[in-house]
């Protein structure tokens, strides 16, 4: 089990923060695909994957990292902070 | 090195006066403050930070470790806040300490443009024509380009 995450248009798009996801999948991208079969709301959050940044186990990353042993994923747009 | 995330305000001049204060080993003190800006028209109600708990934190304190590393830094500070904020209000502060000014101004423009764009920190808008979250510019990019070119020679 991965805790999944997601943060600004992202959580509000997939209508929840966070959720547990039983997965199989070897990478970021793989696990992306996963989500974007679910429902709709998974396959427009991710439309654009280029517009969406990684973070896994809260350091930033790319969709092609690897999961295994990881324990959190979150995705989110590009950072607007200061 | 400190590193702060809260909602409450903080008072900066108390800040920056203890950050400044009872060293001798700084010659240099350089504050950048954050404000929230109002649109052109005057119609921001409102903004809504969300961050990444947890994350946030390492994050900055990466940042300031990556600052410490290029500069001659004696203390480094960064507060930064989340929840709402209105037109007006300090969002975030850096500060740092360096023998001397140089080191002090630059590191503290590195801390601001790594913060900008690394760190889990996203802006909404509220406004009475409704809501919308602050898209990334190219140009804080393009600054992050430029430490990296740097670090390069």
């Amino acid at each position: 089990m991965i805790d999944v995450l997601y943060f600004a248009w992202v959580r509000e798009r997939i209508g929840l923060p966070k959720e547990q996801v039983e997965t199989s999948a070897a990478t970021v991208a793989d696990l992306v695909e996963e989500l974007k079969t679910r429902e709709e709301r998974y396959a427009a959050a991710f439309e654009d994957v280029s517009a969406l940044r990684v973070a896994v186990d809260q350091e930033l990353t790319d969709f092609d990292a690897p999961l295994e042993g990881v324990r959190e994923v979150a995705f989110f747009p590009p950072m607007t902070g200061g | 090195m400190t590193v702060r995330v809260q909602e409450h305000a903080f008072d900066l001049g108390a800040e920056v006066q203890a950050f400044a204060l009872g060293r001798d080993d700084a010659g240099a003190v350089v504050n950048f403050t954050g404000i929230v800006r109002n649109t052109p028209d005057g119609n921001l109600d409102r903004m809504e930070m969300e961050h990444y708990p947890g994350m946030t934190e390492n994050a900055l304190k990466g940042i300031e470790a990556e600052a410490v590393k290029r500069w001659n830094l004696k203390d480094c500070l960064i507060i930064h806040r989340y929840g709402t904020l209105r037109p007006g209000e300090l969002i975030m502060m850096v500060a740092t300490a360096s023998p001397h000014r140089g080191d002090a101004f630059e590191a503290a423009q590195f801390l601001m443009d790594y913060l900008k764009s690394r760190a889990p920190f996203w802006k909404k808008e509220f406004t009475k024509d409704g809501a919308e979250w602050v898209a990334a510019k190219d140009e804080d990019e393009d600054a992050l380009t430029k430490w990296e070119l740097l670090n390069r020679d």
